[in-house]
């Protein structure tokens, strides 16, 4: 079997694999630290809310909670699912269950930061939101950063539990053409892509530890 | 003129009474200091006073200006946000820890406040900046970052940050408390320094000498009031048998 033409039909599934972990980023790390607030915030409605939400996301399969997000508009509200919904449940999904994961990560590092960085900032007269986005968050960044590489880590394999609702990124063709086929090889294909994909991502956190190491 | 005025100040923590009833004011060019065992209210007078902490009843003025009264009824009302940083511009806080920002190089430590918070021009930040690193003996750390710097080099660097603010009244919260005994020096020849520039210092310390030395006026605390305060020569010939125990120590 030509290993070229196999590349060549798990390509568009790898593309898919990509742009769910690049969209799901996009999403989730950002709604990670609005959720990340919302736990550490001084309102008990709120901060109840928001560690049910963590509590559920942690809680349940992510394979789970793609197909309450892909089926529920239609078995809850009877919203008439469209094929091209498909992709964007896988994201919202995602970014859902990932930000969930993150604003932990968040509320860790930002509850790690001595108090003395927030009365020295207070003192020098720099308003609330100055203080969090110029003092705080670079140096929570610094802190989180090893998490948030497993996380990420996590997520470039976590991509194929799109299979469930029909997405087909990479590992779903390779499934199809292995059991047409009857070969392993697809999924050794699959396995190089996964360790390549993570091989990229771990060198990219090294790079970013490595440059944020100019402080203590 | 007096630029800071505190009355019948009241703080307590969980029913213990920190600081019962402690007034104080303080002259433009004065440099008081402020010493007492631990646990005696020194540092919490010195939080209230900077609204790190909230006091409970009592009135706070900086220039004349309230930033914070008692309603008469044992409780106390801060004046709106707007005033409070205004007012807040005022003192600055020199921190036992220093405090500096980690991922800021000792420039911009210096002159982030400054650009950001006082809106003071770009050029007039590094003006100030400048002359602060050379006044205080860092010129060549400029491009330091804190964990680069010995204890003394971040204190002075934390000075300067506060100073950058020109403000018109400096607290110190034992200053070299977490600095050996040579480190200590070099930040108290700072201080010293800044006293004769007639800069306005509330200086919290356990250096019973240095107080002696440079201090207009020594408070005596314990037990959240004021025991005595005076002149260092009528401190250290106190008659106050609790008071010559305590320096005794030293």
């Amino acid at each position: 079997m030509d290993l070229f033409k196999l590349i060549g039909q798990l390509g568009s599934g790898m593309v898919i694999s990509v742009e769910i972990f690049v969209l799901t980023l996009l999403f989730s790390l950002p709604l990670g630290l609005v959720i990340s607030f919302g736990r550490m915030s001084k309102n008990t409605l709120l901060r109840s809310i928001t560690k049910v939400y963590i509590s559920l996301m942690r809680g349940t399969p992510l394979m789970l909670q793609l197909m309450v997000v892909y089926f529920g508009p239609y078995y809850l509200f009877g919203i008439k699912i469209s094929a091209s919904y498909r992709f964007t449940a896988v994201i919202v999904g995602f970014a859902l269950n990932y930000a969930a994961y993150f604003a932990e990560i968040y509320r860790s590092g930002i509850q790690s930061m001595p108090v003395g960085q927030y009365e020295a900032a207070k003192v020098l007269g720099y308003s609330r939101m100055q203080t969090f986005f110029k003092i705080i968050l670079p140096q929570v960044v610094k802190r989180i950063l090893p998490p948030v590489t497993n996380e990420v880590i996590t997520l470039v394999k976590d991509t194929s539990l799109a299979f469930v609702i029909a997405v087909s990124e990479m590992f779903t063709t390779a499934k199809a053409v292995a059991a047409a086929q009857t070969t392993m090889v697809p999924f050794i294909v699959a396995a190089v892509f996964y360790y390549i994909f993570n091989f990229a991502v771990a060198a990219f956190m090294e790079y970013l530890e490595k440059k944020l190491e100019y402080y203590k | 003129m007096n630029l800071l005025e505190i009355n019948h100040m009241k703080k307590g923590f969980d029913g213990l009474e920190v600081l019962q009833d402690i007034s104080l004011t303080v002259q433009e060019g004065e440099v008081v200091s402020v010493i007492g065992p631990s646990g005696s209210g020194k540092s919490t007078l010195l939080r209230c006073a900077t609204m790190l902490e909230k006091m409970e009843d009592g009135d706070l003025t900086y220039l004349g200006e309230k930033a914070a009264w008692s309603d008469g009824a044992g409780s106390c009302i801060y004046a709106p946000k707007s005033d409070l940083k205004r007012i807040q511009r005022h003192f600055g806080l020199v921190f036992q820890n220093f405090n500096l920002f980690p991922h800021y190089s000792v420039w911009k430590n210096i002159i982030d406040a400054p650009i950001h918070v006082g809106k003071v021009s770009k050029e007039e930040a590094q003006e100030r900046a400048a002359k602060l690193l050379l006044q205080l003996g860092l010129e060549d750390k400029k491009d330091a970052y804190p964990c680069q710097l010995s204890g003394g080099q971040q204190q002075r660097v934390s000075i300067a940050r506060a100073l950058a603010l020109q403000p018109k009244i400096l607290f110190f919260d034992e200053p070299t408390s977490a600095l050996d005994p040579e480190l200590t020096g070099e930040v108290l020849k700072v201080i010293r320094q800044l006293a004769q520039e007639k800069m306005t210092m509330i200086i919290v310390t356990h250096e019973m000498q240095f107080a002696r030395e440079l201090s207009d006026r020594i408070i005596f605390m314990e037990q959240g009031r004021i025991q005595q305060q005076g002149t260092p020569d009528e401190i250290f010939a106190s008659g106050n048998g609790r008071v010559r125990e305590f320096i005794g120590k030293y």
